[in-house]
């Protein structure tokens, strides 16, 4: 997954033309294409999946494995029919309309704090423990957090297939030089400010440029997940919003606490003022800064880089508490009048997905599906184990219509706490944005 | 020398378009004019009185039907919205930014084009070409010019010895990074349209200019400019039309960032109708911006009218 939009809307605009133009060409000619199935409001060879996705990342690769087994378990490529789009608010946009529009996909992914939008305009189809049993699942097959998490008023809209915290990366090669790891030749544990501090400036001195990347420019997601992740170790920290969105609930001081620290780090030299987000892996990668803060998605990528040797593990505690910012991937099913066969499909390709939880794994998702995520095999996997915990103290978004991972409001508060990282804002500054660009969402009734 | 400056034949061709419309055989044209008619009401003017309605209603995307009448509601939250001004005024920056380079520079790149030569065909590409790319690769040429650290920008900087600025990062600089990319990029249709309008002026002239002794300076402003009066009318208004609804540039580039300082109208009101679902506030930026456009084309007009006039 990553944030970089390879897809402009114009584009997938273009594409859907083109694509209605050749439905239009292979329903003219009499062939019972699926583009033409789509133009004419025909269904589909009854026994294909149409499944909609935003991987575009190093876990997109891992899907396409997992994609491929399906097919192969299900009788050729008239099984499947995988859709990957742009990552964020694209991705959401166009779920939302195909649904409206009568057109969905028969499964689609969706974050967590996502699916509660989808279900509150009631988008979603109810996730009843019936259908479940239809391919032998249980609630009790998901760990409770998350499974607890998707539920609105105890209804279910969501199903579950990981769960992603914010975590540290860090190259072996300059933590062994800098003296940060242990016997084992992992990180050291660290905790609090002074540890984290001790080693960021044993760090630079060896890479002798930065300590810590962290992607601030065109990216306002990571930004707000360094934000909320140290925000949130701060004890009784609140919610950044409450009451369903309509109240600015964050803790001011907590706030402005990490904000400054933010600041600091930037105006200490141990965080980049100003990198993209491909720019602060490379950073890593090359030794120029010996963490790098990211989902633990980028594994992939950095398993990719040659004779890189690096780690993962949970965000240092430097507060009160650990916390880490994260989501949960899950799937969901679009509001359709299903057949029972219908039903019995999508259900049986979550059911797929679910089973191959560990090559999910293997991109570094944190398996919400209890038999993989205790099995043998995920436990001796490393580095993944090495970070399992932290999905135990992930913290969601607050639930809000504009909130949720790559949403509106991840984009207005990182974007300020970018800015602060420039060291172009204050604190003070960026709260004062942060809540004047919300007040229009605070004051505007749900239109969902 | 003459003061006398040359103008192209206006009065001939306002009486020639009058008589066609007369012509009682017509019929045939609306007929050849009907497909092109269904999809401009399909497409342009259906969505055009759609805005104008939902503008007046709190219409979402996700509910059925208009939802409830708002009034003027929606027109008093854009107007009181500050991130509303501010992608106003962005838009606005943009196009100050834009429209005189890409004038200017047209002229003078199509004067000095129309100057060569020999291999003119190598110039009148070179300046083309990158019009013939789309939005999203100018984008990532200009992406990969402005990276931070390791792009082609900053590193020249620190080569001559200054600090490498994060252009797209840097609110100050953002817009003119986007600008800069939007002049490399659009700057060739300009220069064709001026290229054209060169070659349509008679040598004859220049040279009975070069017999009374005009040197090439003065060729340039008492035949040239004047007589490509008619092409740059046409440019300038194009040129503020396309300017103020710049949208790709910006949702690719920096995606109205950093901040919301590179935020345009379009981008907000795309924002606002397919990210919010709100396409109830969205149309009615969409009225604001469309009235913001239609003062700017009249007041061009009017002012040319009375240019002409006078």
């Amino acid at each position: 997954m990553t944030t970089t939009p390879g897809w402009s809307r114009r584009r997938l605009l273009q594409s859907a033309l083109a694509v209605g133009g050749l439905g239009a060409a292979g329903a003219l000619s009499g062939c019972g294409s699926p583009l033409a199935a789509g133009l004419a409001g025909t269904p589909l060879n009854p026994g294909t999946v149409t499944f909609w996705n935003l991987f575009g990342g190093g876990d997109g690769a891992r899907l396409q494995t997992m994609l491929d087994v399906y097919v192969q378990e299900h009788g050729g490529s008239s099984s499947l029919q995988a859709a990957t789009f742009a990552w964020g608010n694209p991705y959401y946009t166009k779920v939302s309309l195909a649904t409206l529009g009568d057109k969905p996909p028969d499964v689609a992914v969706a974050h967590l704090t996502r699916s509660q939008n989808l279900a509150n305009a009631d988008l979603l189809t109810p996730i009843t423990d019936e259908m479940l049993a239809l391919v032998d699942l249980s609630p009790s097959d998901f760990t409770p957090k998350v499974w607890d998490g998707q539920k609105i008023d105890g209804t279910s809209y969501a199903i579950p297939l990981d769960t992603h915290p914010f975590v540290l990366f860090y190259n072996k090669d300059v933590c062994e030089q800098a003296g940060l790891l242990d016997g084992s030749g992992t990180l050291a544990p660290i905790q609090g400010v002074e540890q984290w501090e001790a080693a960021l400036t044993a760090a630079q001195e060896v890479t002798g440029a930065f300590a810590v990347s962290s992607a601030n420019v065109s990216e306002n997601a990571t930004p707000w997940r360094l934000f909320q992740t140290l925000y949130q170790q701060h004890a009784g920290a609140t919610p950044f919003l409450g009451d369903g969105g309509t109240q600015l609930t964050v803790d001011e001081d907590a706030a402005l606490d990490t904000l400054a620290y933010i600041r600091r780090m930037s105006e200490q030299g141990w965080l980049p003022r100003a990198i993209d987000y491909a720019g602060s892996q490379t950073q890593m990668f090359t030794g120029e800064a010996a963490f790098y803060l990211q989902g633990e998605w980028e594994i992939t990528t950095a398993q990719g880089v040659e004779g890189l040797d690096f780690g993962m593990v949970p965000i240092p505690q430097l507060y009160d508490q650990p916390a880490a910012q994260g989501d949960s991937h899950t799937f969901v099913l679009p509001r359709m009048d299903r057949t029972p066969e219908q039903m019995q499909l999508a259900m049986g390709f979550v059911r797929s997905m679910l089973d191959q939880s560990l090559t999910w794994a293997k991109g570094g998702h944190i398996p919400a599906y209890i038999p993989t995520l205790e099995s043998q095999e995920y436990l001796e996997l490393t580095p993944q184990a090495d970070y399992a915990q932290a999905a135990e103290y992930v913290v969601y978004d607050a639930p809000a219509w504009y909130s949720g991972s790559g949403s509106t409001f991840e984009n207005t508060v990182g974007a300020q706490v970018g800015l602060v990282q420039q060291q172009r804002l204050t604190p003070e500054q960026a709260m004062a944005a942060i809540r004047q660009q919300l007040a229009v969402y605070l004051d505007t009734q749900s239109p969902v | 020398m003459t003061t006398q400056t040359l103008r192209p034949p206006a009065e001939a061709t306002t009486t020639a378009r009058r008589t066609s419309e007369r012509r009682p055989d017509s019929r045939p044209a609306w007929l050849f004019l009907a497909p092109f008619g269904v999809f401009y009401l399909a497409f342009l003017i259906g969505p055009t009185v759609y805005m104008f309605v939902v503008s007046f209603f709190n219409t979402s995307i996700v509910q059925p039907g208009l939802g409830t009448f708002a009034g003027l509601g929606n027109y008093a939250e854009m107007l009181t919205r500050s991130d509303f001004w501010s992608a106003m005024w962005h838009t606005l920056q943009f196009t100050l930014y834009t429209v005189p380079p890409l004038v200017v520079l047209s002229f003078v790149f199509a004067v000095l084009a129309n100057r060569v030569q020999r291999g003119q065909w190598f110039f009148r590409l070179a300046f083309f070409v990158p019009f013939v790319l789309p939005s999203a690769s100018i984008s990532l040429i200009w992406i990969f010019l402005f990276t931070p650290a390791s792009g082609l920008w900053p590193q020249f900087q620190s080569l001559i010895g200054l600090e490498p600025d994060a252009v797209l990062a840097d609110p100050s600089l953002a817009m003119v990074g986007i600008a800069v990319a939007t002049i490399w990029w659009t700057i060739g249709f300009n220069f064709v349209l001026y290229l054209a309008g060169l070659q349509d002026i008679p040598r004859e002239l220049y040279e009975a200019a070069s017999v009374d002794g005009a040197s090439p300076w003065h060729q340039i402003r008492y035949i040239t400019v004047p007589l490509l009066g008619r092409t740059t009318t046409l440019v300038i208004i194009l040129q503020i039309i396309a300017s103020l609804k710049i949208f790709d540039q910006v949702y690719l580039m920096t995606a109205g960032g950093p901040g919301i300082s590179t935020q345009v109208a379009l981008g907000l009101i795309t924002n606002t109708a397919f990210t919010d679902y709100r396409v109830g506030a969205a149309s009615a930026a969409s009225v604001l911006l469309f009235i913001v456009i239609v003062v700017i084309a009249v007041a061009r007009q009017l002012l040319d009218r009375s240019d002409r006039e006078a």
